[in-house]
């Protein structure tokens, strides 16, 4: 390979990186104490003396956290160690204890791996259950922390559980990173462990790239990449650190390790402060806590419990549908929790592809996992059958999941039939004639070649054309009609 | 029946006769409102007098005798907190500058266990600021005094509710012990002072100086009173993590229960070096009586104890320096404006915290450091094994050890306020039972050459309550 895959113009470099992603746990309470774990309430709602930290209140461990840790750590095929808990040391105004309790160098999991769709194998360091700090809103003056008038603080959020999952740098693309967390993020959600949701601040994205000449076995000098709040931002961030650090390497210059935020609208990255200057954390051992050593039993039932993972049931239901598992419509169907349905309505006997694609497509909605897989396939069958259009099928699924009525009646109802060709080509003559220059302009633009044009045309001849057959028309005999009606022009 | 050198009746007498009927719980807290009024402002015991919620609270306890139910084992009597247990409402200021205008929404766990109990609490003492000192010099708000001599320091950190129950102002008071600031003040003011094994007490509510190491516990004019006190406030608690999850036993029962056969070694490494002469005395008379009332006494070692103090000046600045982060300025108390967010964190904090709390912060923040952790707090930890395996030698052989409990009697003001090292030295020989997290009191034991009191530590190993209350009320008898 001579280039780092999936940038263009990197040749001769190796792109490394290596992510920590936090997750705030799906718990009730909150990590040490009752108060409820909770996003979008009023501020300083969900509190209490124990995460205000005020003076003489004590922290006592959420087993809830601990099991939802575990299960995280197995399905990352994590060893589940013995840990304790260690104070991290700093000021900051959003931590009410001017420390953050986390685990150091005793984590609850460590040495794992997660194996992607691709077929690669991220390794997972380790992770560890810590305390989620408060929120800071900057207001007045320039609204950054550096220039505000004042600032507000809403502790709601301080001693949510987190699990901080940290993979080896083993990543390799920006596409690869971007892989890794949504498969991350899948198994999150299907473990019950987080909701797993980026634009909340649930789930959170730290990335940290080097590069290194193709050959070299030392890693580059790093930078940590902060406050990437999608997916898009994180492959933009590396792709974008990427050529940052190769230009200065190509000019002779050397890379600072340090902390770097990117910038979404002005698609970069920028400096934080330098590893240099970094603050000295002094952890200690935390001494309000005990360790906490989950028993062989209580680890054989979280073990038990965890449910079949996203990458088994990607190859399950691909074999099914004699399909790639890395096929979209598989992955989605697992991503949504739909894989059982998507099963069922094959094993139904219908057309593997069409059950996919009504799954990748029009499935996105509240209520589609009340889906029986029976009058799935019934819906599929008659599509295939010729009974209804593929816009046809679309509503009426949409019908069949709104109220639970079968795909028969929902058609019947709505005067759903396939149209006969006689009858379309009717509609499509009719169109043509009532617009002669659109025609004519359409006959033109095919014979010049001109795709841009014919694509617009051929989209107002369809629409013309749906709108006088109420919708019945079959998009696909529409386009063959009017292909075949401009050859005989021609 | 009487506390030695106290006004007052013993806290189980005034318990008993309130819950008969005989004895007003109102009346009780007067006549101890009016000692303080008598004495306060030459000793200094309190930051804070409750002396309207004490009345109402010994009034409730009156209605609910008159009433035919039992108000509890400490019906009606008056108890002084160390300024650092958390009162709900009630100004809680370890005495410190930082904790300005604070009053916690919530109360300690001991002092919810004391008002089940039928407990008045008639105010919040004095200490040393956040625990730090040996003399109660520390406090911001001025010293207290020693109500044995006036012209002499309580001892500290918990000098306030030691000098409480010296001068009668309660019978019990509750204190703090991180390195010795329950034991030294009892010694030193010649009250009996109890420092429970580590997570008998329940910690939540008691202002945080070093969490490894600090545990609340009794003050009062008799055995037997710190007995029936430790047997409130002991026991299990699901708010604090590091606290026993275990039955109490009956301490008051082992009060009178004899040394018949109790194995008794004294410290050998607490007798040398540093202990004035007239102490040392006092602790060989204290084995005498022992081995008088029939108990073994031998001589025991435990030779890492002499590594105790340097391992403690470590291991407690390190957690105190973590423990007192939080009073920035952002929440609560004491807040100096500055020009950015960590400009005010630094304002308030170098106004808020007097000169040994910043020292011990330094030192604390220091030994933890990047490239110092191994070779201070790692290092110190190392001690802290080390010692707890002596001790644990030491009790294969004893059932209880006998050390003093100070070097010396009471020192006068300025004597060592200004040589920190002097100052530490004096809690020599109480720190090593917080490093390995066992029990310890002190008991009075008659006066050293200059007439003050001298205390006798007994110490024993974890969950050893029993057997060192046993030694400690033969003691008792044997000093009267």
């Amino acid at each position: 390979m001579s280039a780092i895959h999936g940038i263009d113009g990197l040749d001769d470099w190796e792109l490394v990186v290596g992510l920590e992603v936090h997750c705030e746990l799906a718990t009730a309470t909150k990590l040490f104490c009752g108060c409820p774990n909770q996003f979008g309430d009023d501020p300083n709602t969900n509190v209490c003396p124990v995460c205000l930290g005020l003076p003489g209140s004590l922290p006592v461990l959420n087993h809830q956290a601990v099991e939802l840790a575990m299960r995280i750590g197995r399905a990352l095929n994590c060893t589940v160690h013995p840990s304790v808990f260690a104070r991290k040391n700093y000021f900051y105004p959003d931590m009410p204890k001017d420390y953050q309790v986390s685990q150091y160098d005793q984590p609850i999991n460590a040495d794992g791996w997660l194996d992607l769709p691709d077929g690669s194998r991220i390794g997972i360091t380790r992770a560890h259950l810590e305390e989620d700090t408060g929120k800071n809103t900057h207001a007045g003056g320039s609204g950054r922390i550096h220039g505000a008038d004042y600032s507000l603080i809403d502790y709601n959020r301080a001693g949510v559980p987190l699990v901080e999952i940290v993979s080896e740098p083993d990543v390799r693309s920006p596409e690869q990173a971007r892989t890794y967390v949504a498969e991350l993020r899948t198994i999150l959600l299907a473990i019950g462990a987080s909701d797993a949701k980026m634009e909340e601040g649930s789930m959170r994205v730290d990335a940290n790239v080097s590069v290194r000449p193709h050959g070299q076995a030392a890693f580059g000098t790093r930078c940590e990449i902060k406050n990437l709040n999608s997916l898009r931002s994180l492959v933009r961030a590396i792709e974008y650190e990427a050529r940052r650090q190769v230009d200065l390497l190509g000019t002779g210059e050397r890379i600072h390790q340090e902390t770097r935020h990117w910038d979404e609208e002005a698609g970069r990255t920028r400096a934080g402060r330098s590893k240099e200057e970094a603050e000295d954390y002094r952890y200690f051992q935390e001494p309000d806590l005990v360790p906490v050593a989950p028993g062989a039993d209580w680890l054989a039932r979280v073990e038990a419990a965890l449910p079949v993972l996203p990458a088994a049931r990607r190859e399950t239901l691909a074999g099914a549908a004699g399909l790639a598992a890395t096929h979209p419509g598989v992955v989605m169907a697992v991503d949504r929790g739909l894989d059982d349905l998507a099963r069922g309505a094959i094993a139904a006997g219908a057309d593997p592809v069409r059950v996919l694609t009504h799954v990748e497509h029009n499935l996105a909605v509240e209520g589609a996992e009340t889906l029986g897989a029976a009058a799935l396939a019934e819906l599929v069958g008659m599509e295939t059958g010729g009974a209804l259009t593929a816009t046809q099928a679309k509503t009426v699924l949409a019908d069949m999941v709104a109220t639970g009525r079968g795909p028969a009646e929902i058609a019947a109802e709505r005067g759903f039939e396939a149209m006969d060709t006689g009858a379309l080509e009717a509609i499509v003559d009719e169109a043509i004639a009532a617009n002669a220059s659109e025609w004519a302009d359409y006959v033109a633009a095919s014979a010049a070649g001109d795709d841009k044009r014919l694509k617009k045309l051929t989209g107002f001849f369809t629409g013309k054309i749906m709108q006088a057959s109420k919708g019945q028309a079959d998009g696909r005999a529409v386009n063959e009609l009017l292909t075949r009606k401009r050859d005989g022009a021609a | 029946m009487t506390a030695p050198g106290s006004p007052t009746p013993t806290a189980a007498a005034i318990a008993a006769e309130v819950r008969a009927g005989a004895r007003s719980a109102r009346a009780t807290v007067d006549a101890h409102l009016g000692a303080i009024d008598a004495a306060e402002a030459t000793i200094h015991a309190f930051n804070l007098v409750l002396a309207d919620s004490a009345r109402a609270a010994a009034d409730a306890i009156d209605a609910r005798v008159a009433a035919g139910e039992d108000p509890g084992p400490l019906a009606g009597v008056p108890i002084a907190l160390k300024d650092n247990l958390c009162t709900r409402g009630v100004p809680t200021t370890c005495s410190s500058r930082i904790l300005e205008g604070w009053r916690p929404p919530y109360d300690a766990t001991v002092v919810t266990r004391l008002a089940t109990a039928g407990a008045v609490v008639i105010g919040k003492t004095n200490l040393d600021e956040f625990a730090m000192g040996s003399s109660t010099e520390n406090s911001a708000f001025g010293p207290t005094r020693n109500p044995r001599d006036p012209e002499r320091v309580p001892g500290g950190s918990s000098g306030g509710s030691a000098a409480a129950v010296a001068a009668g102002f309660a019978p019990l008071a509750l204190g703090s012990d991180t390195g010795g600031s329950i034991r030294q003040p009892a010694a030193l003011c010649g009250v009996v002072g109890v420092k429970p094994t580590y997570g008998l007490v329940s910690r939540y509510g008691l202002v945080a100086f070093a969490s490894s190491l600090d545990q609340i516990g009794p003050f009062a004019g008799t055995v037997g009173d710190a007995a029936l006190l430790l047997e409130v406030i002991a026991g299990h608690d699901p708010l604090d993590s590091t606290s026993i999850d275990q039955p109490v036993p009956s301490y008051t029962e082992a009060v009178g229960a004899g040394v018949d056969g109790l194995r008794v070694g004294i410290v050998s490494e607490l007798m040398g070096e540093g202990i004035a002469p007239d102490v040392r005395a006092r602790v060989e008379a204290a084995a005498e009586a022992l081995a008088a009332a029939g108990a073994e006494v031998g001589e025991a070692s435990v030779p890492a104890a002499t590594f105790g103090l340097s391992a403690y000046y470590l291991i407690a600045p390190a957690e105190a320096s973590s423990n007192l982060a939080r009073y920035d300025g952002v929440r609560y108390g004491l807040r100096v404006d500055g020009a950015t967010t960590s400009e005010m964190m630094e304002a308030s904090r170098s106004a808020g915290f007097g000169a040994e709390v910043k020292r011990r912060i330094m030192l604390g923040t220091y030994a933890l450091s990047a490239g110092y952790y191994d070779a201070f707090y790692g290092k110190a930890l190392k001690v802290r094994t080390l010692i707890i395996a002596d001790f644990a030698a030491a009790y294969e052989r004893f059932d209880v050890l006998l050390s003093p409990t100070t070097p010396t009697t009471a020192f006068r003001f300025g004597e060592k306020a200004d040589d920190p090292l002097a100052m530490y030295l004096s809690d020599v020989c109480t720190i090593p039972t917080n490093l390995a997290g066992q029990p310890a009191m002190s008991v009075p034991f008659g006066s050293g050459a200059d007439g003050m009191p001298v205390g006798v530590q007994i110490l024993a190993p974890t969950l050893g309550e029993v057997p060192m209350l046993r030694a400690a009320g033969v003691l008792e008898e044997a000093a009267k």
